[in-house]
C-alpha cells in the first residue's frame, strides 16, 4: 500500500554560506505551504538557526555557520521534513472590507469577458490563504485566486500604486501595504492597514492566516 | 548631556546603521544594517564598543561634524580623506576629538562607504530590535531618514571601556577593497543557466550600474538567460544574485526585498559582502566560485582580524 502522505524529501540549495533554501515542491498548493510553515516554525527553535522564512513551498533558513555546516543542516532538515508535521491550528481569519472601484476593474472584466459585478462576486467568494509574507513590509501573497480570474501581470507596471489597493495577478491576490511600484491589476481598495510599523510583528497578516474580502459601497 | 556631534554638513547620504534586524524578515521588513559589516564592526572595536553599536554610514562623501564634547571616534571602510581641524587624520585608527573640534572629509579617495564610530555608540531610534535606518517605513536611526545639516548626534551610553586614541587596525588585516572579485556559491537556480551562461557568470566582467543602492546593485554585463517555468516566491538573502527576465543580474544588498520569484543563480559569500559594499556605479567586478571550506576560511580571517582589536582593547 502506498503511504498515505507523500513526504518527498526536500531539495536543499545553498544561498551563500549563511543561508539555504529547502524546496518542498514547485506547485502552488495549500498542503505544501502548510508543511513549509510547520518546517519553518520547527527549524526556528534550533540554536544554530538565526531565522526562517516560509515561502509558497519552501523554507529559507538563515543559520550561524560557526555552529553548523550547510551539509549538516541540510541533513537535519531532511530528517525533520520526513516526520509527520504537527497538526496545524487554522490561521486567524481576517475579514477585509473592499470598495471594488479599482482603475483596472473594467479592463479586467473585458479581458475575462465577465461583467465587473461578476469579477467582484468571484473575487469576494473564497476564503484565501496567506501563503507568504514578504517582498515589501506587510505584503502578503494570498490565494489561490479562482481560475476564472486568472490573468498575467500588466505589461507595463505602474510606477506608483496607492497603499490599500486590492490587486490580482495569476492565481494570486493581495493588498499593497505601502505606496510602491506594482504590476498587478487593481480592482479595489480597502482602508485596512496591512503594515503596522509600531506593532511587533509589524504586519496584520501572518503566513497561514485566512482572509475573506467583502464588498462595501464607496 | 548626551549631545555629541553637531552636523554642519550631512554629506551625500549618511545614515545610522548597526547590524540590522534579522528577525523582521518574516514580516517582509528588510534586514538592513551596515552594508560593510567588517568596517562597521572594526570602527566600533577601535573605540571600545561592542561590534553591534550603531555607527554612521557615509556614502560617497563624508559629513562635517563638530564635537559638542570630547570623544573618541574611528573612521573605517572607504577613504574619504578625513581631517580634524584641517589636519589629515588616519583611517582605521582611534582619533580623539576635543570639544569644538571639527571632523571633515576632503574627498573620496577609495571605496563607497565609510563608517564613523564613537565611543559609547551612536544613538538612534530603535525599531524591531535595531537602530538601523529604514527609509520605506521611516523608522529607526535618526527619525527614519538620512542626516541633515543642524542635526545633533547623541551618544547611546557612556563608554564602557577606557578609551585610548591611536589604536589602529594594521593594513594587512583589512579587506583588500581593490580586489574586485566577489566570491560566490552556485545558487538554487544555477542549472537554469545554459552551459555558456554558467561559464559567463563565473568568468565575465560585470559593471555596477547607477541603478544601485542599499537594496541591491543592478549589473551590466553579458546577457544571461535562464530557462524553465515561473518560480513560486521564496525568501531571499543578502548576497543573492537574482536574474530577472531581462537577463541583467541584481546583487541583493542589506536593504533587499525579503522575498521574490526570480531565479537566484548564485550568492556572494558573507566574507565578500564588505568588498561588494565598497563598489560604486561604474566599478567592474567578477564573480568567482568558491567552496564552503574556502568561504569558511575567508570568514575566519575577518573574525580573527576583528578579534585582534578586541584583545587589544583590554590592554
Amino acid at each position: 500500500m502506498p503511504p498515505l502522505r507523500s513526504t518527498s524529501r526536500p531539495r536543499i540549495h545553498p544561498l551563500g554560506d549563511t543561508a539555504l533554501l529547502a524546496e518542498l515542491g514547485t506547485r502552488l498548493d495549500t498542503a505544501l505551504n502548510t508543511r513549509a510553515i510547520a518546517l519553518a516554525t520547527a527549524l526556528k527553535k534550533r540554536r544554530d538557526v538565526r531565522q526562517t522564512v516560509a515561502g509558497y513551498a519552501s523554507v529559507t533558513v538563515h543559520f550561524d555557520p560557526d555552529l553548523i555546516t550547510h551539509e549538516a543542516l541540510g541533513a537535519a532538515i531532511k530528517r525533520l521534513a520526513a516526520k509527520r508535521p504537527p497538526m496545524h491550528e487554522p490561521g486567524r481569519l481576517h475579514r477585509i472590507p473592499v470598495t471594488y472601484d479599482g482603475p483596472d476593474l473594467e479592463a479586467v472584466g473585458s479581458m475575462l469577458k465577465l461583467p465587473a459585478e461578476k469579477v467582484v462576486e468571484i473575487h469576494s467568494r473564497p476564503i484565501y490563504r496567506v501563503f507568504l509574507v514578504g517582498f515589501v513590509p506587510g505584503w502578503a501573497y494570498l490565494g489561490p485566486l479562482p481560475e476564472e480570474l486568472e490573468l498575467p501581470r500588466r505589461h507595463v507596471p505602474r510606477t506608483l500604486v496607492p497603499a490599500g489597493s486590492v490587486a490580482i495577478a495569476g492565481r494570486q491576490t493581495g493588498i499593497y501595504p505601502l505606496p510602491t511600484p506594482g504590476g498587478w491589476h487593481l480592482i479595489g481598495r480597502t482602508p485596512v492597514k496591512l503594515f503596522l510599523p509600531d506593532s511587533d510583528p509589524p504586519c496584520l497578516f501572518r503566513a497561514g492566516d485566512r482572509v475573506k474580502f467583502f464588498p462595501t459601497k464607496a | 548631556m548626551n549631545h555629541l556631534l553637531r552636523v554642519e554638513e550631512p554629506g551625500l547620504w549618511t545614515t545610522v546603521q548597526d547590524l540590522g534586524r534579522p528577525n523582521a524578515i518574516s514580516s517582509g521588513v528588510p534586514p538592513g544594517g551596515a552594508m560593510d559589516r567588517f568596517a562597521h564592526s572594526a570602527a566600533n572595536l577601535l573605540v571600545g564598543n561592542g561590534q553591534g553599536a550603531a555607527t554612521l554610514e557615509c556614502t560617497l562623501s563624508g559629513p562635517h561634524l563638530v564635537a559638542e564634547q570630547s570623544c573618541l571616534v574611528a573612521i573605517t571602510g572607504a577613504d574619504f580623506d578625513p581631517h580634524v581641524n584641517g589636519k589629515p587624520v588616519s583611517t582605521w585608527t582611534g582619533v580623539f576629538l576635543g570639544r569644538g573640534d571639527r571632523l571633515t572629509f576632503a574627498g573620496r579617495r577609495a571605496g563607497a562607504r565609510a563608517y564613523i564610530a564613537v565611543a559609547g555608540g551612536v544613538n538612534g531610534d530603535g525599531w524591531l530590535g535595531s537602530m538601523s535606518t529604514n527609509l520605506m517605513a521611516a523608522r529607526g536611526g535618526l527619525h527614519g531618514r538620512s542626516l541633515r545639516a543642524g542635526d545633533v548626534i547623541d551618544i547611546a551610553g557612556a563608554p564602557t571601556k577606557p578609551t585610548i586614541s591611536g589604536r589602529r587596525m594594521p593594513e594587512h588585516l583589512r579587506p583588500d577593497y581593490t580586489d574586485r572579485i566577489l566570491y560566490a556559491i552556485a545558487g538554487p537556480h544555477f542549472k537554469r543557466l545554459d552551459l555558456d551562461g554558467r561559464r559567463l557568470l563565473f568568468n565575465a566582467e560585470f559593471t555596477v550600474t547607477k541603478d544601485s543602492d542599499r537594496m541591491g546593485y543592478r549589473l551590466d554585463g553579458p546577457q544571461l538567460e535562464t530557462s524553465g517555468t515561473e518560480l513560486l516566491s521564496f525568501g531571499l538573502a543578502a548576497g543573492a544574485i537574482q536574474l530577472p527576465s531581462g537577463g541583467q543580474p541584481i546583487l541583493l544588498m542589506a536593504d533587499h526585498q525579503t522575498a521574490g520569484g526570480y531565479p537566484v543563480v548564485a550568492a556572494v559569500v558573507s566574507a565578500a559582502l564588505p568588498i561588494a559594499a565598497q563598489l560604486l556605479p561604474g566599478d567592474k567586478l567578477r564573480f568567482a566560485e568558491v567552496t564552503f571550506d574556502r568561504a569558511r576560511q575567508m570568514r575566519m580571517a575577518l573574525t580573527t582580524a576583528l578579534d585582534s582589536l578586541r584583545s587589544a582593547s583590554v590592554r
